[in-house]
């Protein structure tokens, strides 16, 4: 690496890996618990073991992020780290919050924690994906705030490139919008509506910000194609996020109470969201046929152009699917979600993430490129996960369809839970591509471990 | 994309762009906010409903149900649930959990006390009273 600070980037994409591998294996709890109702019930009910599962991802991704910043940012800016002292501090710091947050949630029962972490003062937690204690919700802004100073102390007092100042506006957005974790109004529209503003305007907006930064820096490094180029793509790429990510929001806005002309905004420029994944997709490509070295980590450049086109069949097609109002007047809270959440998130945030820790990862440990057998069984890790990933969409799909059919379009409706024995046979399907997608997670932890010649690496 | 098309163009069209359409979500948003007193069933927004919404937050029902079908999709969708199962039967349910059925998705047992039962129950009422569009397309969720 270039300079000596980026190294504290490692037990960052340590830990978002470790925190990773936990995620996978309580999905395959949830996946187990949807054809054997009863299994690990009562130690762990379905709705902890799901939240389990959701926070996971996120703070796994935070990890991920926040190490690609450290290492990204001063070799952008073509300088030290501001504080490496305050990112280890950090690490340890936030690494230690949402261990005990886990813990907790696996060890204390819900309302217990409620009650011990000041709920009752201001209550934030049990709503999706925000169930985190209120201290836990402090910490995070906490954690990031330092962050941002580190990282944006960093930024001005060295070269302030686009990819930097992309990632940054990014970074900051994330940090902003997680306020309205703090807003739970009574009125539940009101609540709803501005849930939003910290999961929409996250995965369909800031994030996005960072996923293309992200990408346009290992791009950059990868195939030698001029800044020039691949900074005016990250410009539009990003525009086209924004522009039809911010309205897009309205697709959430169809039948929670509020106008019904969220119906006509939400469906118009939600169906303009996959222009920029798909920009993304060609972005990727166009570069690597238009490289000027070859760069002899294989495996960096196979996970970049996979977060392109995961990202794009995941977000994109996936969401289309759906986002229009009057398919989702039948879709809405059915499988068909649960379908394209996890296309989307793999194919975008894991996928992008897992790019950057595959670039850095070998420099940090002292080489350019891993060993051609450790690239080898990272590359195969790449298929059997996105492979397994894409089945575990399609079983989704069908069922969601099925579900959709039998419980709201059939003549004689079934009730909720006759309808989910009737797909049943869906859900195990899933299940085993669960267990299939574990196993190339497996594969991509035993691929850091692989001993074999590498490239040296020259400063 | 090259000629004409610079990368200070690219940047203006950027930030511009942006804020623009951030505007217009803020406004759409100050709107919306003007009219869901004729939605949002704020009428029946009683003191009862505001505690029945902090025991649905604090036993985590979200985990597994929806609401308005937002949440997981494990349970059957609770949103209207006042209108398909009526108030004694949504006590009487939630009382008798789990059911231990070998092989069956369990609901934990939450003891919560009448006052509690009564007052998730009165926030199922008002839920089921927020016009949604007329979403779900029938009473089955």
């Amino acid at each position: 690496m270039k300079y000596q600070s980026q190294a504290v980037a490692l037990p960052y994409f340590i830990a978002a890996i470790a925190l990773f591998a936990g995620q996978v294996i309580f999905g395959l709890i949830l996946g187990t618990q949807y054809v054997i109702g009863d299994f690990l019930f009562p130690e762990i009910p379905f709705n902890i073991a799901r939240m389990v599962h959701t926070n996971l991802l996120i703070v796994w991704l935070l990890f991920g992020f926040m190490g690609a910043a450290y290492y990204l940012v001063p070799e952008e800016a073509e300088t030290e780290l501001y504080s490496p002292l305050l990112a280890w501090v950090l690490f340890w710091v936030f690494l230690t919050a949402g261990v005990l947050t886990i813990l907790g949630y696996l060890f204390v029962d819900y309302n217990t924690l409620a009650t011990m972490t000041g709920n009752n003062i201001l209550a934030t937690m049990g709503r999706e994906f925000l169930e985190q204690p209120l201290l836990t919700k402090i910490g995070i802004v906490v954690v990031a705030l330092a962050f941002l100073f580190n990282i944006s102390m960093t930024l001005l007092r060295g070269r302030k490139t686009v990819i930097n100042l992309v990632l940054l506006i990014g970074l900051w957005g994330l940090a902003i919008f997680f306020l309205f974790a703090f807003y739970n109004p009574a009125n539940l529209v009101i609540d709803k509506f501005f849930w939003w503003w910290v999961v929409h305007l996250w995965v369909e907006g800031v994030w996005e910000l960072i996923m293309a930064a992200l990408l346009a820096f290992v791009l950059i490094k990868v195939t030698g194609v001029d800044r020039e180029v691949i900074e005016k793509w990250l410009y539009v790429i990003i525009t086209l996020a924004l522009v039809t990510g911010i309205i897009g929001t309205g697709h959430h806005y169809f039948w929670i109470g509020t106008p019904e002309y969220w119906q006509w905004w939400g469906s118009f420029f939600s169906a303009l969201e996959p222009i920029p994944f798909f920009a993304m997709t060609v972005f990727a490509f166009n570069m690597v046929n238009r490289r000027r070295r070859e760069h002899p980590n294989k495996a960096a450049v196979l996970w970049a152009l996979g977060t392109g086109v995961m990202a794009f069949l995941g977000a994109g097609v996936w969401g289309f699917l759906h986002t229009l109002a009057p398919v989702n007047y039948y879709t809405h809270g059915t499988q068909i979600t649960a379908a394209h959440g996890h296309l989307a998130f793999y194919g975008a945030y894991v996928l992008v993430v897992i790019t950057i820790i595959s670039y850095a990862m070998p420099i940090l440990r002292g080489r350019a490129a891993n060993s051609p057998k450790a690239q080898t069984l990272e590359m195969w890790s790449f298929w059997i996960m996105t492979i397994s990933m894409v089945f575990i969409t399609l079983f989704l799909t069908a069922a969601g369809i099925l579900q959709i059919w039998l419980q709201r379009v059939s003549d004689t409706p079934m009730s909720f839970m006759m309808a989910q024995d009737q797909v049943a046979l869906f859900y195990w399907m899933r299940v085993w591509a669960g267990v299939a997608f574990f196993t190339g997670l497996v594969t991509y932890v035993t691929s850091f471990f692989v001993k074999g010649e590498s490239k040296p690496l020259i400063a | 994309m090259s000629g004409t098309f610079t990368k200070a163009m690219a940047r203006n069209v950027f930030y511009g762009g942006s804020v623009f359409f951030f505007l217009l979500f803020l406004a759409l948003t100050f709107d919306t906010m003007k009219a869901l007193p004729k939605t949002d069933n704020r009428q029946n927004l009683t003191p009862g409903a505001v505690a029945g919404k902090h025991i649905w937050e604090t036993r985590n029902c979200i985990g597994c149900h929806t609401l308005l079908g937002e949440g997981a999709y494990y349970a059957p969708e609770l949103g209207n649930v006042y209108t398909r199962r009526g108030p004694d039967f949504i006590k009487a349910w939630i009382q008798a959990m789990p059911t231990n059925a070998p092989g069956r998705r369990q609901m934990p047992q939450f003891h919560l006390t009448d006052k509690e039962l009564d007052d998730l129950v009165e926030f199922f009422r008002y839920s089921a009273g927020i016009n949604t569009q007329k979403w779900p397309p029938n009473i089955e969720g």
